[in-house]
């Protein structure tokens, strides 16, 4: 076998070297790719949101909208209080219910329930949602995010753990707010 | 002495390294250079290494953990004998640094320094701007307190609106499903490592390239950059009227770094440490998150943005400013540098300045945010209720009760989220205003199905009476004519 001319011995061990070193390389390149996106694998088609329990559902009477806390299924020891989340309970009557999240549908700040306005306000740019989460007014385009909700043996249980984004698959749980004109 | 100057001879006979240094600080640059307008960068420098430094000292205390992040600053802040100084320093310090950055960035440009040969070093330097903007989002994070966490809430609103990967993405800035100790770990892991060590990296890259190619010499009207003869014309300008940098120039940069040092510690003595504000607790809704200084803008472009034109705006908007700013020295790499013929550049700059300081005074009071407070903090001035009938008074009461106060002032009190309502009688007739209160529009809520009939009817009554002494209230001159034109028409 002929060598080309620059390629002596040393040249080609050389590139075995890199060609080595590369090999090497993307074998490794595998296990830290999956540590790196072990967010991404593990919420993977919706694995996130798991039943929640908000309590008994005496707690909301009806004809009123209150806070509702619960804690999050996928939470370290270390989470301090930021496991827990709230929503906004709106017991119609009976078992006729809306939970809605507690995060704007614009960029997530947490919105305020004012019941004597019969609005919800949100602090940071000033979206406003009628009592039924439709939009009212403001930056947002959509009505409140809304969680899917059950009743067990008197207990509210909302199908919940992941941060509602307006991109996120917890979005199809969610009625589209209607745009009132003006 | 004698001693000293062996142990360095020693030395430097093992790094040889005396020479390359001795050559890099004596290099030579042009006289005009040794100029007020060219400390930025090395002021900017020596900011970032306090930043390293205060950032160390903060680590010898602060828990980068969810739970205790929080709890680890208030013992800063009081626990430990000047910890709040060290804290005030480094988060002080994180201000002058950005401001200190962007205006070096505003004098390179108008200086045109920018120009060949100097392209990737303003490469590099739109690099550092933004890692420096990494730096200050991250180190707001890093306070975890509730603007830091309702503050990464919108990061991910924000990553969520990119089609397709939104939802990806969020996850990966979260660390998981919700915003909790992955999602502070990570943004540890980016304050103290990734950014600071891609910064000394970049900034390395950016010295060596400002020494190698020497300092953007003073632009004169009429000196036009060539490819073809720039270098020469440099060196030859170099040769005839440079200085050697140490001692020539270094002199100012020294006293300019001092200066602002000084500045620093003087700032962070008076004015403290930034906050933090509240727990970072979801379920304490008692919140108005607001951004640190250098993101105000930001936020005020998001709340006056039309919705349909936000999603384009946040995800195009800085692709295509980032392209622009990188793409500036392959467009305009030639031609003249001075300030003084490239009018468009410094309107340029000019409408930038004017835009970011006006969101940002619009943001420091907020006046899209209905303010919480107003229906429960605010009183009705008086003099809107003094000789007013029991049923004005009724509405003066549904206007309070029903929050009105929270988006429309009264008396210089409450929201500016609606307008204020001081004169509205003048301006709205009576079945205007129980249009407007029923059905709303105009982006005010409609009140139809809160408010029963004696509510609007006692409310609107009171609206009616407000109006400026001496100015009648609106009235529909049509109901005149309809009710007149019976008699009129009688035979």
């Amino acid at each position: 076998m002929t060598l080309p001319e620059n390629m002596s011995r040393r040249v080609l061990l050389m590139k075995l070297g890199m060609a080595f070193n590369a090999c090497v390389g993307v074998v490794l390149a595998i296990p830290i790719l999956r540590y790196l996106l072990s967010p991404i694998v593990s919420g993977h088609k919706g694995a996130y949101p798991r039943w929640l329990g908000l309590g008994p559902l005496t707690q909301f009477p009806a004809g009123q909208t209150r806070l509702g806390t619960f804690v999050n299924p996928d939470v370290q020891p270390w989470d301090g209080a930021t496991a827990r989340s709230a929503c906004w309970v709106r017991r119609i009557d009976g078992e006729n219910l809306q939970v809605f999240a507690i995060n704007c549908a614009h960029l997530g700040c947490p919105v305020r329930w004012f019941p004597e306005a019969g609005l919800f306000m949100c602090p940071c740019h000033g979206g406003v949602y009628y009592e039924d989460g439709t939009r009212a007014s403001g930056p947002p385009e959509r009505g409140l995010f809304e969680y899917r909700y059950k009743i067990e043996n008197g207990n509210l249980l909302i199908l919940a753990g992941e941060l509602p984004t307006p991109g996120s698959p917890t979005a199809s749980l969610v009625q589209i707010g209607k745009f009132p004109c003006g | 002495m004698r001693l000293i100057e062996q142990v360095g001879k020693w030395f430097d006979a093992r790094l040889q390294l005396g020479d390359t240094l001795r050559e890099t600080a004596g290099h030579p640059v042009p006289r005009q250079t040794a100029s007020w307008f060219y400390v930025f960068g090395s002021g900017a420098f020596m900011l970032f290494l306090t930043q390293i430094f205060t950032g160390i000292l903060l680590a010898l205390v602060y828990v980068p953990t969810a739970g205790e992040a929080w709890n680890s600053l208030q013992t800063l802040n009081h626990a430990i004998p000047l910890g709040w100084y060290i804290r005030a320093l480094h988060g002080w310090g994180s201000n002058f640094m950005v401001s200190i950055v962007l205006i070096h960035m505003v004098q390179v440009f108008l200086f045109g320094a920018y120009k060949y040969p100097r392209e990737l070093t303003w490469i590099v330097g739109i690099f550092l701007l933004l890692l420096t903007f990494g730096m200050a989002f991250s180190g707001q994070v890093m306070r975890f307190d509730q603007d830091a966490f309702w503050g990464i809430g919108i990061g991910a609103s924000i990553c969520s609106r990119v089609p397709i990967l939104g939802p990806w993405l969020v996850h990966l800035l979260l660390g998981g499903p919700i915003i909790a100790g992955p999602t502070l770990s990570r943004f540890f892991a980016l304050h103290v490592f990734v950014i600071p060590g891609t910064l000394l990296g970049l900034v390395a890259l950016h010295l060596l390239m400002v020494v190698k190619l020497g300092i953007n010499e003073w632009p004169m009207p009429g000196r036009i950059v060539r490819k073809a003869t720039y270098e020469q014309e440099y060196h030859a300008l170099v040769k005839k009227d440079g200085v050697p940098f140490v001692p020539g120039a270094v002199w100012k940069d020294m006293l300019f770094s001092g200066f602002l040092l000084l500045c620093l510690a003087l700032c962070a003595a008076y004015f403290g440490p930034y906050g933090p504000s509240g727990q970072p607790d979801p379920t304490i809704i008692q919140t108005v998150p607001r951004p640190d200084y250098f993101f105000l803008w930001l936020y005020a472009l998001l709340s006056l943005l039309p919705p349909q034109l936000e999603t384009p705006a946040l995800l195009i908007g800085p692709v295509v400013g980032i392209l622009a700013l990188l793409l500036l020295p392959f467009i305009f790499g030639e031609g003249e540098k001075t300030w003084r013929r490239r009018p468009v550049a410094v309107l340029l700059i000019a409408l930038v300045a004017v835009v970011f300081f006006t969101l940002t005074s619009l943001a420091s009071h907020a006046p899209w945010s209905p303010v919480m407070d107003a229906w429960s903090g605010d009183p009705i001035p008086p003099k809107y209720l003094q000789k007013r009938t029991a049923l004005e008074r009724q509405g003066a009461l549904v206007f309070q009760l029903k929050q009105c106060h929270n988006c429309h002032e009264l008396g210089g009190q409450g929201g500016k989220r609606g307008p204020a309502l001081d004169a509205v009688a003048v301006v709205k007739t009576r079945d205007q205003l129980f249009r407007q209160v029923i059905q709303g529009g105009g982006n005010m809520p409609a009140y139809g199905k809160n408010l029963s009939p004696a509510e609007t009817t006692a409310l609107v009554t009171f609206l009616v009476t407000l109006h400026p002494a001496g100015q009648a209230p609106a009235r529909d001159a049509s109901r005149a004519v309809v009710s007149a034109a019976p008699l009129a028409n009688k035979p």
